[in-house]
């Protein structure tokens, strides 16, 4: 950390951590609908904007759907701009954020993870942000509040790219991250603002330079927009790794270019998964390496674009890979494992087993990390690796129990 | 516990929460400053208020006594006492 | 390392016992994290409520609701009959429960803990005029575990509540630590 850089270090929560950082960001317009656990984050953020502390119009939509909308428009404007949501809320927003990445509107939004209803549930899951990935948007995962921190700086950057130039999301644990106190560091405005320099579009539209965002397409040209969609995606890559060296060497800190790893040198399982589970997995590691069993971590920060290589590499040398999924596809299983089993095929790459865990907050605590690895080995040994994914910590009594 | 499929209950389940047991503060009416406007009905989050012979009748089973009732009432009339009236 | 739960009800400001406890460990040089538990559907005036707090010497890696808590402050004594206020306390445990009634007439007494009862909501309605008892349960908790700086914890006020309305619940707060050592005199740490 550069102390000359620090403008507090203190115990906050991380909603209003998040805030202070968007704040040093200076988007021009914020639009939002409340919904825990979002809630705190574009409170405080209203705050600020009605104390003066943060020049910004502020707009409370009438829906998440409105507040994608006017977001839309704002950056279409060449504002840079700003929304945060959760669970269903995030769901009613889909339809604009497939809008955004298709016309390539760079908008920065913080999805703070929650269930999905019903039933009505208000902890975290990553099933919210998940049921994103088609649309084209950007996804870091982060696995605590400093990361957070950091990477919603690192992330305006990354959107804005003129090779990228589009939406992005900091996924973070609702509650986890969001309701959670601990000591955080705060950066200097000036130091953001030096690292992240004013939005310049490359098309803007106001009333006297009116333009059409996405006009009708016939199949003559459809696939090549969609292709340039997928390409800048993925183009992305190299800029999430250059921001995040860059932010690096500035602000001192860094959490993985794509992947982090963690006690990986010589691991013989591998353990994959994303946000603040990954914290959790390390302190499971710590403690079965101490009884010589060679395990390592590997954290996907960046889901979307997918680091299908990196992942290929990262696996290469382990026997068995453990992926634990906070969402899954509904017959398909978890999201995350099958995703990694298809970028694994036809290699000579580790077995892979995918547990489905942590769903609507359910803990998981280091000794179902360490039950999940001894579940694992058994099966590996005995030849018996389940073809598709496992809800790993199902209540069998409960579920025999059911009422038509 | 049993599950039932989509998670589907009987209606009105939190008519049997008593609230009225998590209060600490509850609203004392002043029966002659009370013309029975209806302001503070329609504020309470849980619609335990009701007015009846144009006076206000706060439902003890149900008040949490978050005193928004007495903050909105115009005329004063209502008073956030500690205990209360014991919950119905 | 030292972890606490936070028993109350919405409104009586529980998650902010935990908040103030990790600021004034962090102001003492240790590490510290601060978080609720909000089932049953979350931010609801009145409604049962669970704060936890970590404090050590390392940073802290854990993300989940704490097993086995070493102590337990309870705001509101009749979260006793609703859910199983001890479940997962360390024997040995300290519990400090608001009450001008003893343990052993609240149904509380357990000889494998160390519980206490102290009249925070008669303190705080005497200095705050409010029965918003948390500082005061900050200040009894504080005489009672030990290991608080009596510094740290009014700066952590001040720095959570600036002003008036700081120097009124740091006044709370000092009442309480005073008023814990002379009523639980030797057993004190």
């Amino acid at each position: 950390m550069r102390n000359a850089l620090i403008k507090k270090k203190e115990v906050m929560q991380g909603s209003i951590a998040v805030a202070e950082a968007v704040k040093s960001a200076r988007p021009g317009v914020i639009a939002a609908y409340p919904i825990t656990p979002q809630t705190y984050i574009i409170e405080h953020l209203a705050t600020l904007i009605a104390n003066g502390e943060l020049k910004s119009r502020y707009v409370r939509a009438d829906s998440e759907f409105s507040a994608a909308s006017i977001v839309y428009g704002s950056v279409a404007a060449g504002e840079r701009s700003y929304t945060a949501s959760s669970s269903q809320g995030l769901l009613l927003m889909t339809e604009v954020i497939f809008n955004m990445a298709g016309t390539r509107l760079p908008v920065v939004i913080t999805g703070v993870n929650r269930s999905i209803s019903p039933p009505i549930n208000i902890q975290n899951d990553h099933q919210d942000t998940m049921v994103l990935r088609d649309s084209g948007i950007i996804q870091l995962y982060v696995e605590n509040i400093q990361e957070a921190v950091d990477t919603h700086i690192q992330i305006f950057k990354i959107a804005e790219d003129k090779e990228v130039l589009l939406p992005a999301m900091v996924c973070m644990d609702g509650f986890v991250i969001s309701h959670t106190y601990e000591p955080v560091t705060i950066w200097k405005d000036e130091a953001v603002q030096e690292f992240l320099p004013p939005f310049s579009p490359v098309y803007k539209t106001d009333p006297q330079n009116p333009l059409t965002y996405g006009s009708l397409t016939d199949d003559d040209k459809v696939t090549e927009f969609k292709y340039m969609t997928n390409e800048a995606l993925v183009k992305s890559k190299k800029k999430i790794i250059a921001v995040a060296r860059e932010f690096q060497e500035i602000f001192g800190n860094h959490y993985g270019d794509l992947l982090q790893e963690y006690r990986t040198e010589d691991a013989e399982i591998i353990l994959v998964a994303m946000g603040t589970v990954i914290s959790t997995i390390k302190v499971a590691v710590d403690a079965l390496r101490k009884n010589g069993k060679k395990v390592g971590v590997i954290k996907v920060r960046s889901y979307r674009p997918f680091p299908d290589e990196e992942l290929r590499t990262a696996l290469s040398k382990c026997r068995l890979a453990v992926v634990v999924d906070k969402s899954y596809s509904c017959s398909s299983g978890g999201i995350l494992g099958s995703e990694i089993k298809a970028c694994l095929y036809n290699q000579r790459g580790p077995s892979i087993i995918n547990y489905i865990a942590g769903i609507g907050g359910r803990e998981i605590f280091p000794e179902t990390i360490k039950d999940m690895v001894v579940k694992s080995e058994k099966l590996a040994e005995s030849g018996k690796i389940p073809d598709g994914s496992v809800f790993f910590d199902l209540n069998k009594q409960l579920l025999n129990n059911q009422l038509l | 516990m049993k599950l039932n499929i989509g998670c589907i209950t009987e209606a009105g389940l939190s008519k049997k929460n008593r609230t009225g047991y998590w209060r600490y503060f509850f609203p004392i009416v002043d029966k002659e400053k009370c013309n029975g406007c209806g302001i503070c009905e329609l504020f309470c989050p849980d619609s335990c208020i009701q007015i009846k012979d144009k006076k206000c009748v706060v439902n003890g089973y149900y008040c949490k006594g978050c005193g928004i009732c007495a903050r909105e009432c115009p005329r004063a009339a209502l008073t956030m006492q500690p205990g209360g009236e014991e919950a119905e | 390392m030292k972890e606490i739960r936070i028993h109350g009800r919405g409104g009586q400001g529980s998650v902010v016992i935990a908040e103030l406890l990790a600021i004034a460990a962090y102001e003492d040089g240790l590490y510290s994290q601060a978080f609720p538990y909000l089932g049953g559907g979350g931010e609801r005036r009145g409604a049962p409520v669970q704060a936890f707090c970590r404090i050590d010497e390392e940073p802290i890696r854990l993300k989940y609701r704490m097993i086995e808590p070493n102590c337990l402050i309870i705001q509101d004594a009749s979260l006793n009959e609703a859910i199983n206020i001890f479940q997962g306390l360390q024997k040995g445990g300290l519990v400090l429960v608001n009450s001008t009634k003893s343990p052993e007439e609240l149904g509380m007494a357990r000889p494998e803990y160390k519980i206490y009862s102290f009249p925070a909501a008669e303190i705080a309605l005497e200095i705050l005029k409010k029965p918003v008892m948390n500082t005061v349960m900050i200040g009894a908790f504080a005489a009672l575990a030990g290991g608080f700086k009596l510094q740290c914890l009014k700066e952590a006020i001040i720095h959570k509540f600036p002003g008036e309305l700081g120097e009124k619940n740091i006044e709370a707060m000092v009442t309480a630590y005073r008023t814990a050592q002379d009523m639980f005199g030797e057993e004190v740490q």
